[in-house]
This record gives structure tokens, sequence and C-alpha cells, in this order.
């Protein structure tokens, strides 16, 4: 089965060798300004003549380029769905707020989506739900008819969420590569945790905790829901009972300092794939890292524009996969 | 013609096609690797050309096997020997070494060069070292060619 995906995983064995490594991260960190953040990327092939000094433009041409690697690989779209489904379901997102707010044109969708954005504002608005993929049907409608019943955009968003939520998890668990697997098991899981905290901060209910996290293997989410009723202290202690142990001190400093944390496991736990000559694995790790690799420089660009302090950029930098 | 020279040609047949079918096998997997590395950067392509074309000496060792075989039974030059049954059995048996030695050890190598291939893709300074992983694997091919032509040419026709 390997041997499907040599060509593949040689190509990108290439491609690794222009990853932003953690020494090249601490140049950009050294950059002065901006501007010089921006100079140093584009001395390092990021961006082309169209993206010029946009930043965002920059950030989403190397998101695309990533895309595009894929294409060229001929490795099946279906791998890589617990990576890119997020974004599908955002696009669903957007599209059902612009059927309901009937503001044509203002929406900005993810690109290369399967329909695209525009596609499924068109298929909500003809209420045409069986043009949808199988996974999004039930959760359109859905999400729609609260929308129009009650008004209340977060709990059609909340559909929404846990729709995806559901779909990683039920890609990762049918998954036979096990690094799919261990992404879809980790994304579900600090998700549940991101929505624990968060719903503690805002004091919500048990009960809408409950309707908005996904069961999963690493995390009990009843476990999780009673500590988060309880108090950020529970939820800290809930998860030096799971593999999350280590992140439960970057949890008592704050919800980036454990997303920080949770994306330099994804990136340690990856890393064996640099050494893997056969499989999907390097290809699909390729992919993790140079998304990394974007929200790294991403926040980076973010701090330096808005003269944040060295240490506040410093403490949400990941780890590079090279 | 007797039986023993059909056993005798039958044992030429395994050394090469077994081995030639190891060689292929190995260079098509090497070969998908290296146009990886081609594919992204050009100016690796004789490093891994080099790398591709190591599991090709197999085909190359059962062909020199075969041939030896075809000469010692004269079906190369024009006047066939006698060649009785066990004679011919033992010439069959001669030839498996190389052919099943080379069929397995062909598939591995391309598997090592495959690897090889992906640490000259990372670092083309290495690439005397990488070229070492798959040239052990032609070891085991080397002593089965030893065996093979020992065999082959001490068997008395």
């Amino acid at each position: 089965m390997g041997e499907k995906y040599i060509y593949a995983v040689a190509r990108i064995r290439v491609l690794e060798g222009s990853l932003l490594s953690n020494a090249l991260i601490r140049q950009l960190m050294a950059c002065q300004t901006y501007d010089q953040c921006l100079s140093f990327l584009k001395e390092k092939g990021w961006g082309d003549d169209e993206t010029g000094n946009d930043a965002e433009a920059m950030l989403s041409k190397e998101e695309a380029r990533t895309w595009q690697v894929v294409k060229e690989l001929a490795v099946p779209p279906e791998k890589f769905e617990v990576i890119r489904c997020p974004k599908r379901f955002h696009n669903l997102k957007a599209a059902v707020r612009e059927v309901y707010t009937e503001e044509t044109g203002r929406t900005i969708f993810y690109e290369e989506t399967d329909p695209s954005g525009e596609e499924m504002v068109r298929i909500i608005k003809e209420r045409d739900y069986d043009r949808l993929p199988k996974d999004m049907r039930d959760v359109a409608r859905d999400a729609l008819q609260t929308l129009l019943h009650t008004g209340d955009a977060q709990s059609a968003d909340l559909l929404i969420d846990r729709a995806v939520l559901k779909r990683i998890r039920d890609v990762g668990e049918t998954a036979d590569e096990e690094i799919i697997r261990v992404y879809a098991e980790t994304a579900v899981a600090v998700s549940d945790i991101r929505i624990a905290v968060r719903a503690q901060r805002m004091k919500k209910t048990s009960e809408f905790m409950e309707r908005a996290m996904v069961e999963c293997r690493s995390v009990q989410i009843k476990r999780l829901v009673r500590a988060a009723a309880k108090g950020a202290e529970e939820i800290v202690n809930y998860l030096r009972e799971t593999p999350y142990a280590g992140g439960a001190e970057a949890l008592g400093q704050s919800m980036s300092a454990f997303e920080r944390w949770c994306d330099n496991r994804m990136i340690r736990m990856i890393s064996p794939q640099k050494y893997e000559p056969f499989g999907i694995g390097p290809v699909v790790a390729y992919v993790i890292a140079r998304q990394n690799e974007i929200r790294t420089v991403r926040i980076i660009l973010t701090g330096k524009y808005n003269h944040l302090p060295e240490e506040r950029i410093w403490e949400r930098v990941r780890e590079m996969y090279v | 013609m007797s039986l023993g020279i059909v056993f005798a040609l039958l044992g030429a047949a395994i050394a090469v096609s077994l081995a030639g079918m190891g060689s292929a096998s190995g260079v098509g997997v090497a070969g998908q690797a290296a146009s990886g590395v081609v594919a992204e950067d050009p100016a690796q392509f004789a490093k891994v050309l080099i790398l591709q074309l190591l599991p090709g000496t197999q085909g190359i060792y059962g062909l020199l096997v075969a041939f030896i075989v075809l000469s010692q039974i004269g079906l190369l030059g024009g006047e066939v020997a006698s060649v009785d049954l066990p004679t011919g059995l033992l010439i069959c048996a001669a030839c498996l070494p190389i052919g099943i030695v080379g069929l397995v050890s062909g598939r591995r190598q391309g598997n090592t060069a495959a690897a090889a291939i992906g640490i000259v893709a990372r670092r083309p300074e290495q690439f005397g070292k990488a070229m070492l992983f798959p040239a052990m694997v032609e070891t085991y091919a080397i002593l089965a060619l030893l065996i093979s032509i020992l065999a082959v040419t001490n068997i008395p026709i």
C-alpha cells in the first residue's frame, strides 16, 4: 500500500527542505519591523509578485501552494478530509447566515471547497439540501431553521460546529492511517476542552456544553462538563488525568498557551514521519507542518504589526516540523 | 532431445526471469522516488539516477548465469550437448539461488534505494552515505550469483 506514495514522499522530502525551521523562525522574530518580516519571508520564497506586501495575500498564497502540491501528488482528497472539512463547514456557516440576513456578496468564503461558498448560498436559498454533501444536509437545514425561528446565531453556529467535530471524529475513526486517526482525535479533544474553558468563563450551562461537545476517546465529555461546571481549576485537574496532562499547566496560564501546547504536541507526534520513506504519513505530516508554519507566521506578523512585546509573541510561537 | 536439456533450459529461464522481475520491480520503485525528487529539484538528476540503477544489477546477474547455462549445454554454439535428466535437474537447481535471491533482493533494494533517494532529497551532500544502504542489499545478490556460477560451471556435462 505504501508503494503507492513513493513519488509523493520523495517530492515531499525535497519540499521539507524549504519549510521554516526553528532557527528561521528565530530570525523572523529578530526582524525589527513588520516590513522587515515581510522582506525576510519574500527572500524565503513566500508569496509572489501579485501578493506584494499584502501579508494576508501572502499567507493565502502559501496555503494555496500547499494544496496545489497535494493536488499534483494525486493523493486522494479524502485523505485530507480531517484537515479540510472545517473550511467547508465554515463556508456552510457563512452561507446560512448570508441566506438568513439576505445580505448578498458581503461574505468572504474560503476558496477551493466543494461545493463553493457561493454554491452553498444558492443551494440553501432554494432549500435544495440534497445537492449538499451528505454530511452537511441535515445540519444545514437545522441551522437555517434555528435561525429563522429563533434568530439565535449562536445556536445555529453551535449546530454546525458540532457537525464539523463529528465529521472529523468519524473520518478519523475509519481512517487506515495512524497519523489521520491521531490528528482527528486530538482535534476533537482540543475542541472539547476549548468549549469547556470558554463555556466556563461565560457561565454557560452544562446542557449547552454537552450540546456543543463531541465524544472522543481521550476526553470524557461528561467529566469535562462536570469539571467546567465547578470551575477553571477543576478543568485543569481533570486534564491531568488525560493524555493532555502536559497541557494542564499551559491551560492554567491561558487558552492560547494551551493551544500552543497542543500544536507543539501534534508537531512532535508527526515528527517521526520525517524518516518514513513510504506511505501517506509524510504527505499528511507535511500539510500539517505547513499549516502550523503559516499559523506561526501569521501570529508573528500580527504581533509585529501591532507592536506587541516580543515575549507576548513568543508565548504564541509554535515549534516547527524541521 | 532429452528431458535433461528441458530442465537445464528451465533453470536458465528461472535465473533470467526471476532476477529480471526483481530488478524491474526495484528499478520501478526507485524510479518513482527519483521522479519525485527531480520534479522539485532537477539538479539532483545524476545522483538519483545512480541510486535508481542499483537494483538493476540482479537482472544482469540472472542474464549472466543464463548465458553460462546456455553456453554449457551448447545452445549458443549450435551443437546441443547430450544432457541427461539428473544433470538437467542439477543445472536447474544451480540456477535457483540467483533467480530467487535476485527476485527478493531486487525488490528490497528498490525500496532501500527509494529511501536513500529521500536522503538525497533532504541532504544532497550525503549522497555517498545514502548509496551505501542499498549497496548493502547487493551483497546477497552477489553471494547468490557466486554460488549459481560455481555450481553451473562445475556440473560435468
